[in-house]
């Protein structure tokens, strides 16, 4: 992607029997591509200034992390503290929990929230009838529409102690004493599985369901002269075919793995939970937002950050090494 | 949608046949597990609070009445959200879509100097970014604290959607743009009168991308807006149904007269979903090329 600038005069060869020399790049000349392309420019102008202001200012905002930030004082004001807050950070008392509700939660959605769609999308693969399969896939790619506000308020409403419907059925059938379910630190985890498996299932399937789409049926159509059934060719021809795809999204989602996902913790969260509950990205808006401190957020956020690309680069190494493409 | 797949004839043993009706048992189920709480949500919105509280699960009222919708369409704190919610939809969506548009058209030449620069720093933004606290400080320091802007400024590129609005671009026959240059166009109108009108299919799903995106916005609102005046949809929604909800303090907001307590929460959920599943068949028949455009290539 970095070198496909074109030259703009490609000269004839002077003998064609030879083959032609390499054009030479013509010294750029500013003002005169600025002309040129005056009008791409200027309406790259507005986006550019965009992702300068929203995307990179911020980025150089991080050096706060390295400050004492004072509103008052501004960025450069603010004085030079080194890794005063990363070490606060790390020897503070939240560091551990945080730690760990982190990564548990990520490491509950590697083992349910990654795999649902794969299994989900060949399901729908196997399902012979195409009317129900495209009923069913329209249907499941509701939730993913619906905003975090609304599935929290959907698990509210169906598992809270007053008249959550499911809360009352759970009794029903096990009988015992009423669990509010929403705000017990023991139901914390399972009810953020359930939302993301709930939400983004559906939604998940359509990237393995192209990949499964793109299958060669002659593949199958060989198979099954060669007497495979279905359970071979879906073992040796389906599995394989989806295995580059799914490694692309485990890179993907290794890098989201400390994203616990503001929203939908942040709205589960209750004073009840809140030990279970907190996350680095949370714990972000706590301290940050809510308490003032700027400069200790902004570390916590710049160790989350770091930990995440090291997470990509780290996945994608690994992939490469076990022989997959990766993705990059 | 995606492609069919060609009908495949297995052969048909017992086990294939069971595993076929297993399949079909589960991913029925599958789906009603997704649309029922929305249904049972929808019911009960209609029905009166003594059924609500009673009647465990059902998808028809006994008794339908609209109590709840009369009472919050007559509360100034629900139109207020309502009205701004999809004022900001509308204004946000329309700044979203030009300026991605704008951006996405001069990367897509691959003539243009400088454009492998801006386009890493694009890329780049997807793997690192600068987080929330120093995002807030500088929405801070533009003075958009408690303005409707701060819904709409800090969230006007979606990267992933610029990255896909440009490689749609490039697809596009560069014939048809190198005729309308002959003819003395300059590169805005070829942008215009062109490449625009070609765009409709692209410029549909991602308007739709976008509207869904503001209009489901939580975060922005809860950094950016203290005050409840200025709450949207999703603030309101957040408020009245959270299980830690300081209720008490909301409804006062919502004026104390006598209000179906339950029937609410249903209620407004509802019309927060609303324009969700109104235009949802338009969405779905954009979204799985338009994921697809942009995602894995192989």
């Amino acid at each position: 992607m970095a070198t496909d600038l074109v030259p703009e005069v490609v000269r004839p060869a002077a003998d064609s029997s030879r083959p032609a020399p390499p054009p030479k790049r013509r010294p750029r000349d500013l003002r005169r591509d600025l002309l040129r392309y005056r009008w791409l420019y200027l309406l790259l102008l507005p986006g550019l200034a965009y992702f300068l202001v929203f995307k990179y200012l911020p980025m150089y905002g991080l050096t706060i992390a390295f400050k004492d930030y004072v509103p008052f004082l501004g960025y450069s004001g603010s004085e030079w503290v080194g890794l005063k807050h990363f070490q606060e950070l790390f020897t503070g008392p939240d560091f551990g929990r945080l730690m760990f509700n982190t990564l548990l939660l990520a490491l509950l959605t590697i083992v349910f929230v990654f795999p649902a769609p794969i299994v989900v999308a060949l399901m729908l693969n196997e399902l012979r009838v195409n009317v129900l399969k495209r009923s069913v896939q329209s249907l499941i790619y509701i939730p993913h529409f619906l905003s975090w506000t609304i599935v929290a308020s959907l698990t509210y409403l169906l598992f809270s102690v007053d008249f959550g419907v499911i809360a009352n059925w759970i009794h029903g059938v096990l009988g015992g004493e009423k669990t509010d379910y929403v705000a017990q630190a023991d139901w914390f985890r399972p009810l953020i599985v359930l939302q993301l498996l709930w939400k983004q299932t559906g939604w998940g399937t359509i990237i393995y369901l192209a990949a499964l789409a793109g299958v060669d049926s002659q593949l199958y159509e060989a198979a099954r002269v060669d007497g495979a059934g279905r359970w071979r060719q879906f073992w040796h021809i389906t599995l394989p075919a989806i295995r580059p795809t799914i490694v692309v999204m485990a890179i993907l989602t290794s890098g989201n793995l400390l994203d616990s996902g503001f929203e939908q913790i942040w709205l589960m969260t209750t004073s009840l939970n809140r030990d279970v509950a907190d996350v680095f990205d949370t714990f972000v808006y706590y301290v940050g937002i809510t308490q003032g401190a700027f400069s200790y957020a902004t570390a916590v956020g710049l160790f989350k950050g770091v930990i995440g690309v090291l997470l990509i680069f780290g996945s994608n190494w690994l992939a490469k090494r076990l022989g997959e493409r990766g993705l990059f | 949608m995606l492609k069919k797949q060609k009908s495949v004839r297995y052969y048909d043993s017992a086990g294939s046949r069971a595993f076929d009706v297993l399949n079909i048992v589960l991913l029925a189920g599958l789906a009603l597990t997704t649309v029922l709480p929305l249904l049972y949500v929808v019911a009960g919105s209609f029905a009166t609070e003594s059924e609500i509280s009673s009647r465990p699960f059902f998808l028809w009222p006994e008794k339908f009445v609209t109590d709840t919708y009369q009472y919050i369409f007559s509360t100034d704190t629900f139109i207020r959200a309502l009205l701004t919610t999809i004022c900001v939809t509308a204004v946000g969506t329309a700044v979203q879509l030009i300026l991605t548009l704008t951006m996405a058209y001069p990367l897509a030449k691959r003539q243009l100097p400088g454009r492998a620069l801006v386009l890493n720093m694009v890329i780049f933004t997807l793997v690192f970014s600068g987080g929330m606290i120093p995002t807030y400080l500088v929405v801070r320091d533009l003075g958009l604290l408690n303005s409707y802007w701060a819904l709409i400024l800090p969230l006007a590129i979606n990267p992933f959607y610029l990255i896909v609005v440009k490689t749609f671009f490039q697809q596009l026959p560069e014939a048809l743009e190198e005729a309308a240059r002959i003819d003395g166009c300059n590169e805005l109108n070829v942008f215009l009168r062109i490449v625009l009108p070609l765009s409709k299919p692209i410029i549909a799903t991602f308007s739709l991308f976008y509207a869904v995106a503001i209009w489901n916005d939580y975060m922005s609102p809860l950094l950016y807006i203290d005050d409840s005046k200025k709450w949207t949809l999703q603030m309101i929604v957040r408020q009245l149904t959270a299980a830690n909800a300081d209720s008490a303090n909301v409804l006062q907001q919502l004026e104390t007269v006598t209000f179906p307590e339950q029937g609410l929460k249903f209620a407004v959920v509802v019309v927060a979903t609303l324009p969700i599943l109104f235009f949802y068949p338009f969405l779905q028949k954009h979204f799985a090329k338009g994921v697809l455009i942009g995602s894995v290539k192989e």
